[in-house]
């Protein structure tokens, strides 16, 4: 690839950054709302909208449950979109565990709304090309591409 | 089955969407967990499901195939959900039916997703 096609491939086309309160349940799945209607209007392929959409909404679910707040960026590039999860927070004590099916620290009333069966990051990794997580006792900031294909 | 045979298997009431009931519909799921919903590669155009909250909706706008939800066990949902799911082109009915019953109903009179692909299947 030379070095012009390289430059460009890096290059961020378009991008979005949204807030995300911790507990405010009413607006969970705001951003992966905001984040479709961008996405269709962008005519991407819907196998690429419906898969960024769903993580997106299970990364802004795990700041609203896990965390003390944190935004989402959401980038654009010619080829993939990424999507970065960044919080403040207890941070994830073990991630390969956190990794696993099933694991979950979330409380019960988080459960009566449906969330907290531990299957948000291992379908966030399922539902990515690429996936990388950072996590100290300060926050914890999750990375997701999606390829375009 | 068209939505306008959901509605009436289900003896269900229609909340938002009540025009869109001749459309047709091969795939459903129950469930009441979101992230198992959000988990499924299974394509499923009607969810069933006890819970209310506005996640519900926001999981079908997520996942991007379900075109109707139905309630059941006689839960209603509060106006804030109704206004997001009709915003969304989603249609919502209630049942009295529990999850388990209108699951069996719907697939013991021919809503059984195979046609579908990979749906039901092991
Ligand atoms: N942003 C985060 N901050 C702190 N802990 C987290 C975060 N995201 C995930 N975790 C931890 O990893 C576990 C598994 O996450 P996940 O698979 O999304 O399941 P769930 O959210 O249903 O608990 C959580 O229960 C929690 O302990
Ligand atoms: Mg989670």
């Amino acid at each position: 690839m030379g070095l012009l096609a390289e430059v460009v491939k890096e290059m961020v086309l378009y991008s979005l950054d949204f807030n995300v309160k911790a507990r405010d349940f009413d607006s969970a799945g705001e951003v992966s709302s905001n984040l479709r209607t961008v996405l269709k209007q962008l005519s991407l392929n819907p196998d690429v909208v419906r898969r960024s959409c769903i993580a997106c909404y299970e990364a802004e679910m795990n700041i609203i449950i896990h965390s003390y707040g944190g935004h989402i960026k959401i980038e654009i590039f010619e080829d993939k979109i990424r999507i970065t999860a960044e919080d403040t927070g207890p941070g994830i004590e073990d991630i390969e565990l956190a990794m696993k099916e099933g694991y979950s620290t979330a409380p019960e009333e988080i459960r009566e709304m449906g969330f907290g069966a531990g299957m948000g990051l291992p379908n966030m990794k399922s539902n990515s090309d690429f996936m990388e997580i950072k996590s100290s006792s300060e926050g914890t900031t999750v990375l997701m591409e999606i390829l375009f294909k | 089955m068209k939505l306008k045979e959901v509605k009436e298997i289900l003896k269900a009431e229609v909340m938002v969407g009540e025009e869109k009931l001749n459309e047709d519909v091969f795939t459903a799921c129950g469930a009441d967990l979101m992230s198992d919903v959000l988990a499924s590669k299974d394509e499923k155009a009607v969810l069933l499901t006890g819970l209310t909250n506005v996640q519900v909706i926001r999981t079908a706008e997520v996942v991007g195939d379900i075109k109707c939800i139905v309630f059941v066990r006689g839960k209603t949902p509060g106006e804030e959900i109704v206004q997001l799911a009709k915003k969304a082109g989603l249609v919502i009915m209630k049942t009295k039916y529990p999850l388990y019953i209108a699951c069996g109903l719907l697939y013991s009179n021919g809503l059984t997703c195979r046609s579908g692909e990979g749906n039901g299947t092991l």
